[in-house]
């Protein structure tokens, strides 16, 4: 009871922010299903990618793995934000979990604030995970200078913020808990598919990749791509250019876009209780 | 004293259906009060607008003094509420759980003790997808009162239950002294054994209210002496044992003298409203 507002005599919504992000941390750790889906998987795919392809593009001295890396690091940061926040608050809302904390005096900004607070802790972990196996297994050079690191930042947190406030949104697509884990995770897959995680970009139609720029993955991607790839793998891009403007731009809109999405779209409610 | 709740022709519409038809309520501060009525009636509509979850069409709310379509989190923090068959599953114990809503509230009851009270000591550090529904509704109990509420909603706390964890669960309910609570529920029993005053709904209109011993004339109607050789309804039981005594020089055989039982006022009460 340390930052208790006494005036009201009401607790912070900071302070039951972090003790919900807390909460939600430890529910998520032991589900078990969960925690392979959403966690787990993109640290398999890298082990398996990198087992699988070990060479380098031609002429560029860009490694298979480092591709596979920046590429999987961009789907984890969606993997625990937009598929983890989409198919959990589905369930959430379904079970009744979303009415009972709306009949309680939480403040309702704090149960958005543990949302956040523990996809960021999850990101974090998952993308120092998949960074140790690349490093230790498919010796991945990290950036060398602020400048690598900064993008790594900037892009890790605009598509973090993207990933979750769609997956916010996303959450109000299922009918119910159990068709949860197929309506998002399907597109989830596709959208893996047409924006260069498992196959690369060069041997996408062109249509496809059209269709993949309008979506956050192929941007985060990229920009991973240039911190992980450096200068030679630039001739590589659909461009020849890492194109970080754009990359800002799109992330940068889907954040506006997908906030404005959560606010037309958030019900406490199910559908089956109007 | 000021009421609890005062609710002044509520009513409430979903598209063509109207659910609520001028319902008027008054609970007293400290009384059980009992919603009783089939599903459908409109029990769980009424409760949702007095919980603020529900908008109304029509009426005066009071909750505490405040109107429900507004609701502040200082006046959540004076209510506790146990919605409807609440099935999350969340991989947390009792213990953590109940530790956790306590950070709700401004001043919250000692959770231990909250666990102890429903009857959890034993699964403080069970899981929750290992209670079983007696258990989870205790726990949805717990949740509801650690906040330490001035009123607390109960909506179909026992739907489900067998006999004896109604009973224990009925237990728990009387122990909660000095708070005021507002059940619904579709079983005379629950309502004849918690409820200080019971209001009875049916088509969204409350048909009869009070006591639940006096309810709907209960204890003035006619008493009906039944023996071996006969039965008679009578305003004066009392005469007709003494006249039956004398005629059988003694005791009577398989004498009775019964009045309307809750349910028989309860069928009939529905019954009389139940029109096409």
């Amino acid at each position: 009871m340390t930052t208790t507002d006494t005036a009201r005599g009401l607790p912070s919504a900071l302070e039951i922010g972090a003790g919900r992000a807390l909460f939600e941390l430890r529910q998520f750790f032991r589900e078990r299903d969960q925690v392979i889906f959403t966690f787990s998987l993109p640290i398999v795919l890298l082990v398996l990618f990198g087992s699988i392809f070990r060479g380098r593009f031609e002429g560029s001295g860009v490694t298979v793995a480092q591709v596979y890396t920046a590429a999987l690091i961009g789907a984890g940061v969606l993997s625990v934000s937009l598929q983890n926040l989409g198919v959990s608050i589905a369930v959430e809302r379904e079970q009744g979990v979303l009415k009972r904390l709306a009949g309680t005096p939480m403040p309702r900004s704090a149960y958005f604030l543990g949302k956040i607070l523990s996809v960021m802790v999850m990101s974090v972990a998952e993308v120092t995970l998949l960074l140790t196996v690349a490093v230790v297994l498919y010796g991945l050079r990290l950036p060398d200078d602020v400048t690598g690191w900064l993008t790594f930042g900037w892009v890790g947190i605009l598509g973090l913020a993207a990933g979750s406030l769609l997956g916010i949104a996303a959450s109000s697509l299922p009918r119910s808990a159990k068709s949860a884990t197929a309506v998002i995770t399907l597109p989830f897959i596709v959208l893996q598919f047409i924006s260069g995680v498992f196959i690369p970009f060069t041997e996408l139609p062109g249509w496809l990749v059209g269709v993949a720029s309008v979506f956050p993955l192929r941007w985060m991607c990229q920009g991973f791509r240039a911190v992980f790839l450096g200068e030679g793998g630039a001739a590589l891009e659909v461009t020849g250019s890492y194109e970080l403007d754009r990359v800002a731009l799109v992330l940068g809109a889907w954040v506006i876009g997908g906030l404005v999405l959560c606010l037309l779209t958030f019900r406490w409610k199910s559908r089956r209780d109007r | 004293m000021n009421a609890a709740v005062s609710v002044r022709g509520l009513t409430k519409r979903y598209g063509d259906v109207t659910a609520l038809r001028g319902v008027d309520l008054e609970i007293r501060p400290g009384e059980v009060f009992a919603i009783l009525g089939p599903n459908g009636a409109g029990k769980t509509t009424t409760v949702e607008i007095l919980e603020g979850h529900r908008d109304r069409d029509a009426g005066t709310v009071s909750v505490l003094g405040v109107d429900p379509r507004r609701p502040t989190r200082r006046w959540r923090a004076r209510t506790g509420i146990v919605q409807q068959a609440a099935d999350d599953m969340a991989e947390v114990t009792v213990r953590e759980v109940v530790r956790h809503f306590a950070t709700y509230y401004p001043r919250p009851r000692d959770p231990d003790e909250v666990i102890e009270q429903v009857g959890l000591a034993g699964k403080a550090d069970a899981r929750i997808p290992a209670l079983s529904g007696g258990q989870r509704r205790r726990l949805d109990v717990a949740l509801g009162i650690v906040g330490d509420p001035e009123l607390l909603f109960l909506d179909e706390p026992t739907t489900g239950f067998d006999p004896e964890a109604r009973r224990r669960f009925w237990d728990l309910i009387r122990g909660l002294e000095g708070t005021t609570v507002l059940l619904t529920t579709h079983y005379l029993e629950e309502a004849e054994a918690l409820a200080d005053r019971v209001a009875v709904i049916v088509h969204g209109r409350i048909v009869a209210e009070g006591d639940p011993r006096t309810l709907g004339g209960r204890a003035s109607a006619r008493a009906t002496v039944a023996w071996a050789d006969g039965e008679v309804e009578t305003d004066t039981p009392a005469a007709t044992v003494v006249e039956l005594a004398r005629r059988y020089g003694g005791e009577v055989p398989r004498l009775t003298v019964t009045r309307p039982s809750l349910e028989d006022t309860y069928l009939r009460l529905i019954e009389e409203r139940s029109g096409p």
